[in-house]
């Protein structure tokens, strides 16, 4: 296998990720994020560059106004991720655990 | 893509200017309705902000709590009930409400503030009937309450759209809104410290443009400064602040450079920082989560108590104030009369003991189903920080808070007190301003006037703090005398000397190649905090922190590059953060004695609280010396001011009897 020369990744976490096949470019979470944390890419169309994710405050302002569902997520680092414990039955979970269990899909109050 | 080249067009060069009547310097919630209402009153305005003002500031990603509610038609509380309370707490500040000036602006225009976001198409009723029933829902109104059910003085509120709704109304009014721009100095006439200001500099922080803002009044709205001893450019970034990370102290370094006065400034607190959990994310009873039940590993039930310490039997009684009581409150360290019910108090001692085996849950499917839902789903739903990185993505992990129940941070025994957020144990020499939202900032008078002509403050940029509704309330105070004021002042005039001085400083990093990067300069300006003004102080190590600072900005921040517009974004709040740290040791310096209340341990002056020092010192630039002097704590109630809250707020609040805004 080759081995190359390569800075150490950026930290802490991409804390911002897109599905590039649903984002349309349309930057609007660039443009809502508080510390400027993704920029514009050059090619119109593509989704933001995360250029700055040691910058992000995870408040997911960028997630809440994305117009397309899904094309965009807010994730918290490992070093933050939680655990929760299920009360009948004792089973352990956890965020970012494989196998996890099935999503519960009640929306906030008042609704998304 | 191109990883060279910046997307946006580079205008370095290129200067914007604009002239307003009201300048509004920091686009969070106090400057927002600082806009608001200043241009309802024909004010021509400029917002200015170094985010999206749609979403910037502490408050931008939301708000739950609404505090201070005391004019609500349900509110058992009065105005002047609640700012009583001020004169109960040292120094005449309380943990959220502010100063005693701060405080009473709330009481009396909180509820006001509220109608005005229900106006601007805030949801903050139950409108859609989903609490019918729930102790804490008035049926009349659809008001829903928090904490003390029986007085009603603070709100449950729908507050994740406010900020845009703001944003929206403010532009409606004809406000200009200038994103991306952080403001660097304030313009002083004549260039003169200490002069009447008259508008401010910035540049745009994507395109690098130079703004010249010219103004008969400007309100400061700026954040409290934050990061100042506690920096950690890995673990996870630079996310450990409840409030929001863009808050240097960009206000309070550019109104020192001015010339104002600012108070409070010696306070801090020890911060985990970046070791902190996700706020509101982790399992605990208090605040978002008030009043959750907590439970063991074996799931034995942690029991709440009244302020006696009389044990509490249902999870109703944790909403009610205790015998005789006429109304409590759950910020920290608050004084007997107003203390709410907590967890046990001895929980530390019972954890050591083994009667209770961590890690402890927030047992939510234990609490009655209106409480649970009110908890995760409006709370946990709306507040700041927690809606999508909360609700959402814990909900699409799988939580339930029906079934499941959320773990507690794991930290020291003795870290289980009855707190907001059990998040992780703080080291003492890393810290941060204020307590909460309490922290040092411009002192300010009856109109919400600095000690500068001309220069208006509001929100957290008071000394004293804010929380979300003081912000709103203040900022919509200051906001009507900042337009009024500009009605009678004469035109102003900048100093082109000063605008050009500022140009060149401001560029500068830009201009190197190689030196060291902003956050090189930011660790180590954290580093002379915690060694020289960390968990104890003294006269040399003040004056040698001072010294290392002041040696800081000759040397390594005359070295300090920039690649683009957002590193010097970056690199000037850094700058930023040398002269926030040279007001806090000169302030640091001031005071000669050790205070409980201020987080403030003097190792020369080691008496704590002694009564001759219960007074505000205060510091400011004259001719670039520091100056320092004492305030009276209640000073807004002394001569000249009127002695009661209410004769001042009648003479200065800008509103006639009757009039809301």
């Amino acid at each position: 296998m080759e081995a190359r020369m390569t800075p150490n990744p950026q930290t802490p976490c991409a804390a911002v990720l897109f599905d590039a096949a649903l984002c349309n470019g349309c930057n609007r979470c660039a443009d809502v994020c508080p510390n400027d944390v993704m920029v514009h890419d050059l090619d119109k169309g593509k989704h933001p560059v995360v250029l700055y994710p040691d910058e992000c405050w995870f408040c997911g302002c960028c997630v809440g106004h994305c117009p397309k569902p899904g094309a965009i997520r807010m994730e918290h680092p490992l070093s933050l991720r939680v655990g929760w414990k299920r009360k009948e039955t004792g089973e352990r979970f956890r965020i970012g655990m494989k196998n996890p269990p099935s999503p519960n899909t009640r929306p906030p109050v008042g609704g998304w | 893509m191109d990883s060279e080249r910046w997307p946006y067009e580079i205008a370095y060069d290129r200067t914007v200017e604009t002239s307003v009547d009201v300048l509004i310097v920091g686009g969070g919630i106090a400057g927002c309705h600082a806009a608001v209402s200043a241009a309802r009153r024909g004010a021509s305005v400029a917002v200015v902000d170094k985010g999206a003002v749609v979403r910037s500031g502490s408050g931008g990603p939301g708000v739950d709590h609404w505090h201070g509610a005391c004019t609500n038609p349900c509110s058992k509380v009065s105005p002047e009930e609640l700012v009583e309370l001020v004169g109960h707490c040292d120094f005449g500040v309380t943990a959220e409400y502010g100063n005693g000036i701060t405080c009473y602006i709330m009481a009396k225009e909180s509820y006001d503030a509220l109608l005005d976001m229900e106006d601007m198409g805030g949801k903050i009723r139950d409108v859609d009937d989903e609490f019918v029933g729930a102790e804490f829902r008035d049926e009349e109104t659809k008001l829903m309450f928090a904490y003390d059910y029986e007085n009603k003085h603070c709100l449950r509120v729908h507050g994740w759209e406010f900020k845009p709704l703001l944003h929206r109304r403010l532009k409606r009014l004809g406000a200009q809104v200038f994103d991306r721009v952080m403001i660097t100095t304030l313009l002083t006439e004549e260039g003169k410290q200490g002069g009447r200001v008259v508008g401010a500099t910035g540049f745009n922080v994507r395109t690098g443009a130079f703004h010249v803002f010219r103004a008969k009044a400007t309100v400061l709205t700026t954040g409290q400064p934050l990061r100042l001893w506690n920096f950690l450019t890995e673990i996870q970034g630079s996310s450990g602040v409840h409030d929001a990370l863009a808050c240097a102290g960009d206000g309070c370094a550019m109104a020192w450079n001015a010339g104002a006065e600012l108070a409070l400034m010696e306070k801090s607190a020890p911060h985990a920082g970046s070791f902190n959990h996700v706020a509101y994310g982790s399992g605990n009873a208090h605040n978002t989560w008030y009043a959750c039940s907590i439970v063991d590993v074996n799931g034995k039930e942690v029991p709440w108590v009244d302020r006696d310490g009389k044990a509490l039997e249902t999870v109703s009684e944790r909403y009610r104030p205790a015998p005789g009581q006429k109304y409590f409150l759950l910020m920290p360290d608050l004084p007997y009369e107003y203390r709410g019910p907590s967890l046990i108090p001895d929980l530390p001692d019972r954890i050591k003991s083994g009667e209770f085996k961590l890690p402890l849950y927030a047992d939510l499917p234990a609490m009655p189903a209106h409480e649970r839902r009110a908890i995760f789903g409006l709370m946990v739903g709306n507040e700041g920080l927690t809606r999508i990185p909360v609700y959402a993505n814990y909900t699409a992990a799988g939580f339930d808070p029906d079934v499941d129940m959320l773990q507690a941070t794991v930290q020291s025994p003795d870290a289980y007190v009855f707190k907001p957020w059990w998040q992780a144990t703080a080291v003492p020499q890393l810290r941060e301003t204020g307590r909460l939202v309490d922290g040092g900032g411009l002192l300010f008078d009856w109109d919400l006037k600095t000690s500068l002509d001309g220069l208006y403050a509001a929100g957290n940029q008071l000394c004293g703090g804010a929380d979300h509704a003081a912000s709103a309330t203040t900022g919509r105070y200051a906001g009507r005398k900042a337009a009024d004021h500009a009605r009678v002042a004469v035109e102003v005039k900048i100093a082109q000397e000063q605008v050009d001085s500022e140009r060149d400083r401001v560029y500068a990093p830009v201009r190197r190649e190689g030196g060291i990067g902003w956050k090189e300069l930011q660790s180590g300006l954290c580093r002379v905090m915690q060694d020289y003004c960390g968990e104890y102080k003294s006269a040399e190590t003040l004056k040698t922190g001072l010294e290392w600072l002041a040696s800081i900005r000759d040397s390594e921040a005359e070295k300090t590059y920039a690649r683009n517009p957002h590193e010097l974004m970056r690199a000037l709040e850094a700058m930023v953060r040398l002269t926030v740290g040279e007001i806090i040791m000169n302030a640091s310096l001031a005071r000669e004695a050790s205070s409980r209340a201020l987080g403030f341990d003097r190792i020369d002056y080691p008496e704590v609280d002694p009564p001759d020092w219960n007074k505000l010192v205060s510091v400011r630039l004259q001719d670039g010396e520091p100056l320092v002097r004492t305030i009276p704590c209640d000073y807004h109630l002394a001569a000249p001011n009127h002695p009661t809250y209410e004769e001042n707020y009648r003479e200065h609040s800008a509103l006639d009897e009757g009039q809301v805004r």
